[in-house]
């Protein structure tokens, strides 16, 4: 029996868990890195003894610590969608979800119970020294809490290191190191810390240069400035070095995600890397939709090719390679994977008829080949195009992908411009002459947090139509709830975060205009 | 007393008053931030989880067993 599922209900679930990770990742980033400027300041005061250090560490502290309040426990909200909207998706994901946010739980429990609370209320009541500690732990703990979370989207991207139980339905760890090291995880994890770091240097820049606009506390802000832009220059060119291995990484295991990222239709060797690009509709059709054309581009010829296969005569599937498949290159097409996904289905019809009939041998003996390597491995891992009627509607919306990762990149190569810069003009001591470049640094703030969001429409819309990569679809996942209810606490959350939200800015915007007290 | 229970009591005494001074010599921001803090909790450990976001699996079935069956039918017949 196939039941029609309520089209406003994937909807309103999907636009409510992106609501919520985006307002989310507003806060994260920023304790991220400036967790680790807070430990470099503290760092120079401890080593050299100058007061005026702990005066500029305490400032900045005061604004960690309000980001911090703010945004903790945001997170909680989306593993209750997990289990309320979510809840197929959330069963079949099994302990591969439950134990790295297990970890992730524990880590931020005792994180932020002990070493947040001696950073703020340890001043001159634990030593100097144990006190750094404290922040440098604060910084580690918090990167690493990140990790768990972002080894858990990594297993959506790319599942590794499990098995399918057929009889829980559910995916069991075998392998807890190749979850962990899972290859789209490491990337990840450090692209994601490197942009924290690199978003909360441009907030110290930015709001730095706002006091040397209006001439106030100009030593905090020139040391500021100091840190946060040679921090922010190896962040930005960090947030580069892997931003390439994850397009690299995207390369091998989301070979569609990576080809709508460049809008390549039409595999080919010597392919160029688009920087600036327009999209427009093409006459031509990939399916029911109109394929797209560039109307405007500057490419890098041959670099895509280079990049991905290591020479400008390497051949980059396009789009229709990854759909239709590609025989010589070994890519497997749609239509393939369409009827390994339904054997493994009927496979598992058969296995629970025979569990329904009581037929306990049959039973048995089914399970004992759904379990077996070859099962998993040829089968089961495609269980999700079961689901796909036709090849085209395995591609995400190519202009998102596009558009998404692009912009990212382009903003990406800006701030390595804007920190190299601002480090040139604090030598030449011309920093404060040049008020423009003052003005581009606060405007700037929010620019990396464009940035970051941007990655993650790329991520998550990216590997569209999956909600665990080939094996589960969206509509597989969702729970079968009234779509009101969505809806209702899709505004209760716009409604809280904006809440949230708008007060982390006055509180911060107040203590900025009072500047550091201590 | 024992000299070791001695030491256990001097050290929770040492941290209750750590956390105590700590909260009671706050600044206005940090007091501030703490009514954040607790609106927020309770809006999401109160409102949200007892009245809109039961787990949908647990609300539905008594055990694991019905569980397992529910989800196997649903990725079975899923569309």
């Amino acid at each position: 029996m196939i039941e029609n599922i309520d089209l406003s209900l994937i909807d309103w679930s999907r636009a409510q868990f992106a609501l919520t990770a985006v307002y989310h990742w507003l806060f994260v980033p920023l304790t991220l890195g400036l967790s680790f400027l807070l430990a470099i300041m503290e760092s120079i005061y401890v080593k050299t003894g100058d007061e005026k250090w702990k005066r500029i560490t305490r400032f900045w502290m005061t604004l960690f610590g309000i980001n911090f309040a703010i945004g903790v426990a945001t997170g909680i909200i989306l593993e209750f969608e997990f289990g309320t909207n979510w809840s197929n998706y959330s069963w079949f994901v099994g302990d591969i979800f439950g134990a790295p946010l297990a970890i992730e739980g524990i880590l931020a429990f005792f994180l932020e119970s002990t070493f947040v609370a001696v950073m703020f209320f340890g001043w001159n009541k634990v030593s100097k020294k144990f006190h750094l500690l404290s922040t440098w732990l604060v910084a580690v703990g918090a990167n690493l809490s990140a990790l768990w979370i972002l080894v858990a989207n990594a297993w959506m991207q790319n599942p590794v290191g499990m098995a399918f139980n057929p009889e829980t339905a559910r995916n069991e760890m075998i392998s807890f190191w190749a979850v962990l090291f899972n290859q789209v995880a490491v990337a990840k994890f450090l692209h994601t810390i490197s942009s924290g770091f690199l978003l909360a240097s441009m907030f110290v820049l930015g709001i730095s240069a706002w006091f040397l606009i209006r001439r106030r506390e100009q030593f905090m802000a020139r040391r500021s400035i100091l840190v946060a832009s040679i921090f922010g220059l190896l962040a930005s060119l960090m947030v580069a070095y892997t931003g390439d291995d994850s397009a690299r990484t995207i390369a091998k295991t989301q070979p569609v995600k990576f080809a709508s990222m460049e809008a390549l239709y039409q595999g080919k060797t010597n392919a160029g890397l688009v920087a600036v690009g327009f999209l427009k509709d093409a006459d031509r059709k990939l399916g029911e939709h109109n394929e797209k054309d560039f109307s405007f581009r500057i490419e890098i010829p041959s670099l895509m090719s280079v990049l991905t296969g290591g020479s400008a005569g390497s051949y980059v599937p396009g789009l229709r390679d990854n759909l239709y498949g590609n025989d010589s290159l070994g890519i497997m097409s749609v239509n393939d994977k369409q009827v390994r996904g339904r054997e493994a289905r009927r496979m598992l019809l058969s296995y629970q008829n025979a569990r329904k009939s009581g037929d306990g041998g049959r039973a048995d003996s089914l399970k004992n080949i759904l379990v077996t390597k070859d099962y998993q491995e040829n089968y089961f891992r495609y269980f999700g195009y079961s689901s796909i009627d036709r090849p085209e509607e395995v591609l995400p919306d190519i202009s998102v992908s596009f558009y998404s990762f692009h912009l990212m990149v382009i903003l990406g190569f800006l701030f390595i411009m804007i920190f190299a810069i601002a480090i040139y003009m604090l030598f030449k001591d011309i920093l404060e002459k040049n008020r423009w470049f003052l003005w581009v640094l606060l405007f700037s703030i929010p620019l990396p947090y464009i940035a970051s969001e941007l990655g993650w429409v790329l991520a998550e819309m990216g590997r569209q139509p999956w909600i665990i990569q080939d094996l589960m679809t969206i509509p597989m996942g969702v729970s079968r709830i009234a779509s009101g209810s969505v809806l209702t606490t899709f505004i209760l959350f716009a409604i809280l975060f904006t809440g949230l939200l708008i007060s982390e800015v006055s509180i911060m915007v107040k203590q900025i205009k009072t500047g550091p007290k201590h | 007393m024992p000299d070791g229970m001695d030491y256990i009591v001097n050290l929770l005494n040492r941290l209750f008053r750590f956390y105590y001074d700590g909260f009671r010599n706050m600044s206005g921001w940090g007091r501030r931030v703490w009514l954040i803090i607790l609106i927020k909790l309770f809006i999401i450990f109160v409102i949200l989880r007892i009245f809109f976001f039961h787990d949908f699996l647990k609300k539905k079935y008594n055990n694991d067993e019905q569980r397992s069956k529910y989800v196997l039918e649903r990725l079975i017949n899923s569309p």
